[in-house]
């Protein structure tokens, strides 16, 4: 660790590995849900569960952006952040206001109130005062990492991170506004997280898999931002217009069906340009870097991201076949991959590289790290086929012959029950993840004697 | 192929390595466009025939001269910075991005005829496509003569090709939707 200011990312990591226990633990309880419907029915309804276990995913994997960026920008600027106080009074106020979320929709407090109570919009229901939080820490958050990076080198790397992170904190304001028309208000409320995932937070994870990729192989940085540039266009490119493929579902014009299919089908390229670039530098590069999790990571994360959200999207992405699918158990399993792949593993994948050096402990546990990528991957892998098999049946029992929707869930049940087991292995791997990064051990296997590289 | 010489193709690309990721994806997403226009064409040939009957293929004739004629001027002007001659290039750029504002002129009469006849969006999937592919044309089209006159600042040869290249796939794409859109 070259500069002191970087271990703030330790504390972001931690409070996110803290979430995602969290939230993989609430997915199986869900899990189980679906397979005894009574399951904890009056202590924790589906609904607030699945609220819980969303908006956790997306708060962890937030603390994790912002950790990554306290890490890599120091590195990449060549100076200390700005202020260390105001980053670690920024996660302050995000566990504060994540307590508060989590405490108000389980006892349902405060209904109704303009204030503290929550909104009732699915996914951004949180209370106001939240929500004026998350902006109060996003504007530290970008005052802080803008400063350190004005008065410090810029580069390709740090240039795309902010792009993202501000247009990330700029879509949040949409949270605000809360239309009577029930058209527009999922208008507004598709262009928070959907621009999220399918703009700003590729741009964000192009950056950070740029930086491990610098890090990891040792290709020269000017090849690493051509790819970067590159990538990053064909994301906006598409992405933008791609998630008009959302529009006509809530009641927009009947063009947004067009819009939607052409650009969205091409949300495939930046993904699979990631890929690419992620394989063609470990081939290229001539560094051997001992952090060979991270590495694994940051090629599954490539793979996976390229599978769950460029084809399992693409899948169900024309509107023909989408005004099928909407809804069923093939979104489910879309979305499950598509976040694994792109995201967590993104952020797994910059956890497995930069704890071990902030912890000097370098790289520890390598062998359990690895086993908990692949139990993980696994059970998120066969989640996805139970559920894409779900979402055929469910799809044409209940799209095309037109039965009822609890008669087809009941046909449906064992493929819940085979999801169920595939996530104990993804929570199994989760908390093996976590342990392998938090408990330092000796070595498991001793590192065997290198061959000379050609 | 080394990799030495990949990096030598990428850039001997006239222009900018971005533009042409961009022309790229735009050539893509008309094709598209055009492809999927043709396909919903096939369920419906009379209602299609019927629907094209209300366009001006005369004025979308002319406005395929003016076009092809600034993108001449275009590439006129990327001789022009070559050979230093900034004024002229300049002189040129301005005339190509004023012969885009007469194709737009030209189109905002077409649309408003459609729109005296109630014909929109939703009139005719013939029109769905009429207006979404010409409409994201026109947008290019204002786009290409901002542009144009950006790269006409600096004048450099290589921000010139660019604003050229990318001039003519606004250029390209008329001249293929022009056929597919109206004639046909």
């Amino acid at each position: 660790m070259k500069y002191q200011s970087q271990k703030i990312a330790r504390a972001y990591f931690g409070v996110a590995m803290a979430l995602f226990a969290v939230q993989v633990t609430l997915g199986l309880v869900l899990g189980y849900i679906y397979i005894q419907p009574n399951f904890l029915s009056e202590l924790l309804p589906f609904n607030v569960g699945r609220m819980l276990h969303t908006n956790s995913l997306i708060v962890w994997l937030l603390l994790g952006f912002f950790g990554a960026a306290y890490y890599l920008v120091p590195e990449e600027a060549e100076r200390e952040i700005h202020s260390p106080k105001l980053a670690y009074l920024q996660l302050l106020i995000l566990v504060l206001g994540t307590a508060g979320v989590v405490v108000t929709y389980l006892f349902n407090l405060f209904d109704g109130n303009w204030l503290l109570g929550n909104e009732g919009r699915e996914f951004i229901e949180q209370p106001r005062w939240v929500k004026v939080g998350i902006v109060v820490a996003a504007l530290i958050f970008l005052y802080n990492i803008s400063m350190t990076v004005l008065a410090g080198k810029k580069t390709a790397i740090t240039n795309i991170l902010l792009l993202g992170l501000w247009g990330l904190a700029l879509l949040f304001l949409f949270a605000f506004y809360n239309p009577s028309n029930l058209a527009l208000d999922k208008q507004y409320w598709w262009f928070i997280v959907h621009l999220w995932v399918e703009g700003t937070w590729e741009l964000v994870m192009a950056s950070i898999l740029a930086f491990l990729m610098l890090k990891l192989t040792g290709v020269d940085r000017e090849v690493i931002e051509k790819w970067l540039y590159v990538i990053v266009a064909t994301a906006l490119f598409s992405g933008i217009l791609g998630t008009g493929h959302h529009y006509y579902w809530i009641g927009m014009p009947g063009y947004w069906q067009w819009i939607g299919s052409i650009f969205s089908s091409f949300e495939v390229v930046p993904f699979f340009a990631m890929m690419a670039f992620a394989f063609v530098m470990v081939w290229k590069g001539r560094r051997d870097h001992p952090n060979k999790a991270a590495l694994l990571w940051s090629l599954g994360c490539a793979t996976l991201a390229f599978f769950g959200a460029g084809v399992w999207g693409f899948l169900h992405t024309l509107h023909g076949v989408n005004y099928y699918t909407h809804g069923t158990q093939i979104t489910a399993a879309h979305g499950h991959l598509a976040f694994y792949g792109a995201y967590v593993c993104l952020n797994l994948a910059i956890i497995s590289y930069a704890m071990p050096i902030m912890r000097g402990r370098d790289p520890y546990n390598q062998v359990l790290n690895m086993a908990s990528f692949w139990l993980m991957s696994s059970g998120v892998v066969f989640m996805t086929f139970t559920l894409t098999f779900a979402g055929t049946v469910q799809t044409h029992l209940q799209r095309v012959m037109g039965e009822g929707f609890m008669d087809v869930q009941d046909q449906l049940w064992i493929f819940y029950a085979m999801r169920f087991g595939s996530g104990i292995a993804v929570v199994l791997g989760a908390i093996l993840f976590i342990y392998s990064v938090a408990v330092p051990r000796r070595e498991m296997i001793e590192p065997g004697l290198q061959s000379p590289a050609e | 192929m080394s990799a030495a010489d990949q990096r030598a193709l990428i850039d001997d690309l006239p222009g900018d390595l971005m533009m042409w990721v961009l022309i790229v994806s735009e050539l893509l997403v008309f094709g598209a466009g055009m492809l999927a226009f043709l396909a919903v064409r096939i369920t419906d040939p009379a209602g299609f025939a019927e629907a094209q009957s209300h366009l001006h293929r005369t004025a979308a004739g002319i406005n395929t001269l003016v076009l092809v004629t600034s993108g001449w001027l275009a590439a006129l002007a990327v001789r022009d910075a070559e050979a230093g001659a900034l004024a002229r290039l300049r002189w040129r750029l301005v005339l190509a991005a004023g012969l885009g504002a007469v194709f737009l002129w030209l189109k905002a009469g077409e649309y408003a005829d459609l729109a005296r006849e109630g014909l929109s969006f939703d009139s005719h999937p013939f029109f769905t496509f009429h207006l979404l592919l010409t409409g994201f044309h026109a947008a290019h089209v204002a786009a290409g003569m901002i542009l144009l006159l950006i790269v006409a600042l600096p004048a450099t040869p290589r921000a010139t090709e660019a604003g050229a290249a990318f001039w003519h796939m606004v250029d390209l794409v008329w001249v293929l939707l022009f056929p597919v859109v109206y004639l046909i």
